[in-house]
């Protein structure tokens, strides 16, 4: 209830920006080794959130920690301003029926075709008209751009964009508030990875989706996202939009977005920036 | 709970306009569905009708294709719409998710009959291209054996001895057990429909020659198709799904000869030996229950059983057992290659390899028997 208040209130303009996920001290561990050590972060509405760390710093732990599908030691995790463990399943569900995942992979289901693959949702969770669950799978694979062909295609008979868009459509069949975004444009050409980025911010626009984006790839960092949060040792070291992170003096950080491969978008956003 | 959508209508001369109100949502369900259906209703006679968003709380794709198609109803039926001014992202939202018929391409049906000559056609093309290709599966396998013998180099050892573990040692409690219980089960009836002729001593006969030159083997043969059998077809068919069969082929491996003959080989050597452990588990099992149940002392069991078979009985079962082996590992691994890139594809080839390599250890037992009563062995 407290969550929906919440929301009437982000409608109307105000100067505080919703929260829709919140982490606060969060700590994630296999074993005895700790991957999130008191990580806390917030994620606002209508925002599109680039994550960023390096390889097997926990970016996917982090996100599959925020759905549940992985066990916190200790912290509290809310999603549009209701604390995960303190609400009851029934409630759960409904939060996440409210949230769209995009697998790294995909994770489509390989004995269905594109078209049943976006409707599995819907039919899970609404009791829809055939006629109408059709128009609205066929419309969700027309926003992510596949061709009407590819509805009745299986996953494997796709390429590795069409995959992605395909995941997309079904992360977003029942219209989320929150979509999460695993590397996205991992194994995509730079044309098809630089139309993607666009397929999301399109969509971010028309749809109002708040984006948590997991990502390697500096020119989405740089295209798409309105705020950039990076993981190391187990915390966010720092959260604010490029220019936070390009004045940051974090090894890490400064490694990132000043190594070889970013130093030609730093070069350019000092053009086109205001200054 | 959500607003659910609603609207009222106004009849204004010959124009009627439609105030749309809360959540035109998904969260709906079927709700924005029949409020959609009421639209039209509510248009009733009118010549033009306006669509006023302003007092929708919450609009999605769902519910702004339906109000757009909606509209686009009213357009077939010559009725002019409108919008009235709205908030820009519904504007967006609908210009988006504006109403349009998605070609499909329609299949080509057929009438059963034909549906069904074409299935039959197909299972005996398909069986003929089964056959055909585990000949030439057997050929690649004996060629790459033949490849090992020349150059023994390539012949994996730790491979082959980690599966003859997998398969043969790791099988023998559930294979004795079975056996045990098989030979127990035999014994007794036959014990029991011997006595009525008080010929109870020759159920030992019964025991030792059905057992020896049928069911030792053949029941190991089965336990391990369903054992052994379907866990190759797995392993290569999600080797397959992940394209490690074509990073080794890359890599100038032979996928044959670095996962199927050992494999193979494997279930070759484990095979017989289990059959044999399978035979003495089953007349052990015989020996108790004749013991308890028959009254047949053990001395008097063995002295019986060596009269009743002969070393012959006994080569008889353990000769079909490399066989046997030979068509559960075959079967196994042209299933698992023949898995494709779907889950469902891996469950169906696990299931065609453990369904046709017992259906095959069947019929091959049907001819060693059909054989050797040809040459009276």
């Amino acid at each position: 209830m407290s969550a929906r208040a919440l929301e009437r209130e982000a409608t109307a303009p105000a100067f505080a920006p919703e929260v829709v996920i919140s982490v606060r001290d969060l700590v994630v561990g296999f074993g005895d080794k700790l991957i999130m050590q008191g990580l806390d972060l917030d994620v606002y509405r209508g925002e599109v959130l680039g994550f960023v760390g390096g390889s097997g710093t926990g970016k996917s732990v982090l996100t599959r920690t925020i759905l549940g599908l992985v066990r916190k030691r200790r912290g509290q995790i809310a999603l549009f301003g209701a604390d995960l463990d303190r609400i009851s399943p029934r409630e759960r569900s409904q939060i996440e029926r409210r949230l769209g995942v995009m697998f790294q992979h995909g994770a489509l289901f390989s004995g269905l075709t594109v078209k049943q693959n976006v409707q599995m949702p819907m039919r899970e969770h609404l009791h829809l008209s055939p006629r109408l669950a059709d128009e609205l799978a066929m419309l969700k694979i027309e926003l992510v751009g596949l061709k009407p062909d590819a509805a009745d295609k299986y996953p494997d008979e796709l390429s590795g964009g069409m995959i992605k868009r395909a995941a997309l459509a079904r992360a977003l069949a029942l219209d989320p508030e929150l979509v999460f975004l695993d590397e996205p444009t991992s194994g995509l050409d730079p044309i098809g990875a630089a139309e993607f980025d666009e397929l999301i911010a399109t969509l971010q626009k028309t749809l109002g989706l708040t984006v948590f984006m997991v990502t390697h790839d500096l020119d989405s960092l740089y295209s798409i996202c309105d705020r950039i949060a990076a993981l190391a040792d187990g915390k966010v070291i720092a959260a604010g939009p490029i220019a936070t992170m390009l004045a940051s003096e974090h090894p890490w950080l400064r490694a990132y977005f000043h190594g070889k491969r970013a130093r030609q978008f730093a070069r350019s956003e000092t053009m086109d920036g205001p200054g | 709970m959500p607003e659910d959508p609603s609207f009222s209508s106004e009849q204004a001369g010959d124009a009627v306009r439609l105030s749309l109100a809360g959540h035109w949502t998904l969260e709906a369900s079927n709700a924005i569905e029949t409020s959609a259906a009421r639209l039209e209703a509510a248009a009733g006679p009118a010549q033009q009708a306006i669509f006023d968003l302003g007092g929708v709380e919450r609009l999605d794709t769902a519910g702004a294709w339906l109000i757009d198609r909606t509209r686009q109803d009213f357009l077939t039926r010559g009725v002019k719409t409108e919008f009235a001014p709205m908030r820009p992202e519904y504007d967006i939202l609908l210009r988006e998710a504006h109403y349009r018929e998605f070609a499909t391409p329609k299949r080509r049906r057929h009438s059963s009959l034909f549906n069904l000559l074409a299935d039959i056609g197909e299972s005996v093309v398909g069986a003929g291209h089964d056959l055909y290709n585990n000949m030439c599966f057997l050929g690649e396998v004996v060629a790459s054996i033949g490849r090992g013998l020349v150059q023994p180099r390539r012949f994996r050892g730790i491979s082959l001895v980690f599966h003859i573990e997998s398969i043969a040692l790791r099988s023998v409690p559930i294979i004795a057990l079975i056996n045990f219980l098989v030979g127990a089960i035999v014994a007794q009836q036959g014990i029991y429909q011997l006595q009525r002729f008080g010929a109870v001593t020759f159920s030992v006969d019964l025991l030792g020659i059905l057992i020896l030159r049928e069911l030792g083997v053949l029941l190991t043969s089965i336990m391990i198709a369903g054992r052994s059998g379907s866990a190759i077809t797995a392993e290569l068919g999600s080797m397959k799904m992940r394209e490690e069969i074509d990073a080794l082929q890359v890599m100038g491996l032979r996928p044959v000869e670095v996962l199927i003959v050992p494999r193979l080989i494997a279930l070759i050597i484990s095979l017989p030996l289990l059959a044999f452990i399978a035979d003495m588990a089953a007349i052990f099992g015989g020996l108790l229950v004749g013991w308890g149940y028959g009254g047949i002392s053990p001395p008097a069991f063995l002295d019986r059983l060596q009269e009743a078979v002969s070393l012959h009985t006994f080569l008889n079962g353990l000769i079909k057992a490399p066989f046997m082996a030979l068509v559960i590992g075959l079967i196994a691994s042209v299933e698992g290659l023949a898995v494709e890139g779907s889950a469902e594809s891996l469950g169906r080839q696990v299931t065609q390899s453990v369904v046709k390599s017992i259906f095959t250890v069947i019929v091959v037992d049907g001819l060693f028997a059909m054989f050797f009563a040809g040459i009276r062995f």
